[in-house]
Parts: C-alpha cells; sequence; structure tokens
C-alpha cells in the first residue's frame, strides 16, 4: 500500500504530478522510497539537495567530516555558516528546510566493514558519493552481498564517471574493477583538484538514476558506464558485462561478506594523504628548518606540478614533477642529502619510492607537505 | 594508425597528451608501441610479469577488449582505443 499524499504534497510536487511517466503514483513511490547517501560531500551534496527536493520520504546520510572552508567550491549543500559543523547535521538542516516532509536519518560515523550491514540495513538503494578505493569497494561488496543497487559516481579535475551497479541485473563494480590501481597513481581529488562544477553534473546524474530506478522508468545506467568529460563536453557510453569470475558476484564468489578494505586496496580509507613515508623517512617542517639553518647543503626537491609553484613555493627549491622523475634522476646525486616534497606529502612520498628503488638512500619526504611548511614555519605562505 | 585516448591520471606520462597515434595489428602491439613511445607508462599499465595490469580496462569502441580477444584483439585502421582508469574521487 503506498502512502498518500497530503493536499500540501500535491501542490508541491505538482511539476512531478504532470508527468505522465511520474504522475501520482510515481511520487507516492517517491515518498515510500528509503536511499542511502554515502559521503556528503561534492557528489552527495547535489545527490541529497535533489533527492530531499524530490520527495523521497526517507534519506540517510553518512559522514564523518566536518565543514571546511576548501569545502565551499563544490559542496553546495553547506554554507560559510556551518564552517566547523558536522556535515551530517549541515546536509540535514538545508534538506529540511527544502522540504519538511522528509525523514532525514544521519550517521555522524565512518563507513567501514563493521557497521555497513546496520547502516544500510533500511533502505531500499545506496548512492556511493565517497572519495576513496576502500570505501567504494565496501560499497560495492555490501550491495552485491544485500542485494541493492548501488548508484556510482566518481569524479577527477574534468572526468567523471557514472553506473548502476546492480548485480541482480547486471555487472557490479568488481567487474570493470577487479583490483584498486596501487596507491599513489590515481590522485585524490585533495592533491589532483576537481572543476567545483564536475560533482554538480555526475551527482545530479546519480540522483536521475536513483529516481528512475524507484519508478522503474526509463533506460537505467546498469550495464553502462557513462565517461564524461567537462572540458570536450563528451558524454560517452561503454558496455558493461558482467564477470564470470566476479570475487563477490558470479556464481560462485570468493568474498561471501565484508572484508577489510584498507588491506585489500593497501591505502587508507580517506583522501587526506597526509603522506608520511614511513618511520624514518619522514622529515617534518620544524626539523627542516632546523636542518636548513645549519646550513649543511640539502637538495630540496619539489614534485608537484609547474602551476603548483604560483600558489606557494619554497625558496632555492628544484621543481621535478612527479611524472618526470624517473626520467630527471640524472639530475639527482644519491650522495647528496635530498628532501622531497609536494602539497601534502602525498606525491613526494611516491617520489621517495622511485628514488629509494633506485638505489638513493640519502632520501627524505616532507611531512605534510609544503602545506604543513605553510603551517609550522613560514605563516605568509598559503595552504591550499 | 591507431588513436589511443589516455586517461587524466596517465598523461603525466605522455607529456599531456590526450590521444596518442600509435601502430599496431592488434592491442597488444598498439600498447607495446605506446610504451616505446612513452616508457614511464610501462610500469603502470603492466606487471613485471609483462601482464597487462588488472585495474587497466581497456576499450575498442564500446567493447571491452576482455570480451572480444584481450590483448590480442585485432585492430584495423583508424580504430580508438580507450583505457579506463579507476577514479575514486567524490569530495
Amino acid at each position: 500500500m503506498l502512502p498518500t499524499l497530503s493536499h500540501e504534497e500535491i501542490h508541491r510536487y505538482s511539476r512531478h504530478l504532470l508527468i505522465p511517466e511520474v504522475g501520482l503514483e510515481g511520487q507516492q513511490k517517491l515518498k515510500a522510497a528509503s536511499v542511502l547517501v554515502i559521503g556528503t560531500g561534492g557528489l552527495g551534496s547535489p545527490v541529497a539537495l535533489y533527492l530531499a527536493a524530490a520527495g523521497i520520504g526517507r534519506i540517510g546520510l553518512v559522514d564523518y567530516d566536518v565543514v571546511d572552508f576548501s569545502n565551499l567550491q563544490r559542496q553546495v549543500i553547506h554554507g560559510e555558516s556551518k564552517l566547523g559543523a558536522l556535515k551530517v547535521e549541515s546536509a540535514r538542516e538545508r534538506m529540511l528546510d527544502i522540504n519538511p516532509d522528509i525523514q532525514v536519518d544521519i550517521y555522524n560515523e565512518i563507513f567501514t566493514s563493521e557497521n555497513a550491514m546496520r547502516i544500510a540495513e533500511p533502505y531500499d538503494l545506496i548512492i556511493d558519493g565517497t572519495d576513496n578505493f576502500p570505501t567504494r569497494y565496501l560499497v560495492n561488496d555490501l550491495c552485491v552481498l544485500t542485494g541493492k543497487p548501488n548508484v556510482y559516481g566518481s569524479i577527477f579535475r574534468f572526468d567523471g564517471q557514472a553506473s548502476v551497479f546492480y548485480a541482480e541485473e547486471g555487472p557490479c563494480y568488481r567487474c570493470l574493477f577487479p583490483e584498486p590501481p596501487p596507491p599513489g597513481l590515481v590522485p585524490s581529488c585533495a592533491e589532483g583538484g576537481v572543476l567545483g562544477i564536475l560533482p554538480g553534473t555526475i551527482g545530479s546524474i546519480q540522483a536521475t538514476e536513483a529516481i528512475k530506478q524507484i519508478l522503474g522508468i526509463g533506460e537505467s545506467l546498469i550495464g553502462k558506464l557513462l565517461l564524461y568529460n567537462a572540458l570536450d563536453m563528451s558524454y560517452d557510453f561503454v558496455k558493461l558485462r558482467k564477470n564470470p569470475n566476479c570475487l563477490v558476484c558470479s556464481e560462485s564468489p570468493e568474498v561471501t561478506e565484508l572484508i577489510d578494505y584498507e588491506e585489500f586496496c593497501g591505502m587508507p580509507a580517506h583522501d587526506q594523504d597526509e603522506g608520511s613515508a614511513g618511520e624514518g623517512w619522514d622529515i617534518t617542517a620544524n626539523e627542516l628548518n632546523d636542518r636548513i639553518a645549519e646550513g649543511n647543503g640539502l637538495k630540496l626537491i619539489d614534485v608537484r606540478e609547474p602551476h603548483e609553484l604560483a600558489i606557494s613555493a619554497l625558496e632555492g627549491a628544484n621543481l621535478i614533477p612527479l611524472g618526470q622523475l624517473a626520467s630527471r634522476m640524472h639530475e639527482l646525486d644519491s650522495v647528496e642529502e635530498i628532501v622531497l616534497f609536494c602539497k601534502m606529502g602525498g606525491r613526494s612520498t611516491r617520489a621517495l619510492e622511485v628514488l629509494v628503488s633506485a638505489g638513493f638512500r640519502k632520501v627524505k619526504n616532507l611531512k605534510g607537505g609544503i602545506n604543513a611548511w605553510a603551517k609550522d614555519v613560514d605563516p605568509s605562505l598559503p595552504i591550499y | 594508425m591507431i588513436t589511443i585516448r589516455i586517461p587524466t591520471p596517465l598523461r603525466p606520462y605522455t607529456g599531456g597528451q590526450t590521444e596518442v597515434h600509435v601502430q599496431g595489428q592488434n592491442v597488444a602491439e598498439a600498447l607495446g608501441d605506446l610504451t616505446v613511445q612513452f616508457p614511464e607508462l610501462k610500469k603502470h599499465l603492466f606487471k613485471d610479469s609483462g601482464e597487462l595490469r588488472a585495474f587497466v580496462n581497456l576499450f575498442l569502441g564500446e567493447e571491452d577488449v576482455r570480451y572480444l580477444d584481450g590483448i590480442e584483439t585485432p585492430l584495423k585502421e583508424n580504430d580508438k582505443l580507450r583505457i579506463i582508469p579507476s577514479i575514486a574521487g567524490g569530495r
């Protein structure tokens, strides 16, 4: 039995009721539906705003973070008045302002293998708006194991991807990506950047797919991957197939319960790459400052991209972007003491691995990158 | 001539190029030519054993080459290969 709509709701949703594919019954289905949005950041913002406005009866939000100044360039559900507030609370307040008739459940938790089943249990459909590989594999496996559709979106710079991974009717995320890339190959948005509008485009597609899935209308992205590029303004589609040997959604799966996804991916389940190279390989900003003051000829190598020099730079550093390091290694002398740095320490950790595997030993990683230097040593530099 | 579309995360290894033209009768030869032109791509696409890494998705047109003939899939003049990476960003 579908819930009825009040006169006020009929007025509110009149533009939906006028579409024959939605109509009164469709709007009632939306009211009866429950959707879990994992992440209330770039993708989660438009998803949560549009699902609230569309009248999805019950929406769950999962996030553990607080609103930061650098979020506001794209996370349009949050505003400056909410800086420092819990993202789930900030998002819920905005959603209920748009539509007080809906129920918004908040989970101020890191989404993990331990709590995922409990959190997801009441919801029909899951929307993946996370920012890291371990959580994406967790969301996929959870959806396969519980038979829920996973409305997927991901973004990087100008590139976006979207699909609906629903193992009951098509392939899952692991069918396409059986393994994550090695740590460091694909930079996070925090290291590599993202056009602020891009999550708006991809998140809106995810919200659209969720509503089509609930209404059972149109042609869905099940079995298809959308590849969007904002620079080319291109939308390309490729066909996805169910992998008969898929570890989780095949006839005889190896993965039958949630696993340790940080271990599986070999990387942490967040995108804040503080870039520690590990015991003995790191140098803090303050230690580096002391070493420079002692004046014993450290070689500073900046492995960022050339355009980042205009944002902040360290005096006397040489620029060798990470992508060129292997071919320009001859410019470095393994007898000299080398300190590598980038924005936050992620890329310089990769650079350190490249040099160490080539035989360099007197090499250190500036922990926390030039941002840590700006914070702890030279506040005249901006943090980005 | 075959065109290979290079995804954003791999562009640092192709000098920023978004598309690269290569020669080859099949996918393996095309990738071979690609990594001759851009040697630093090799370790990102292939394991030390020479096998294509599992996270590297190659599509010929809209078809996943895994479901064609894999790296033996024949190519003809003006075919377009696309490398599709996994990206995880969302915040």
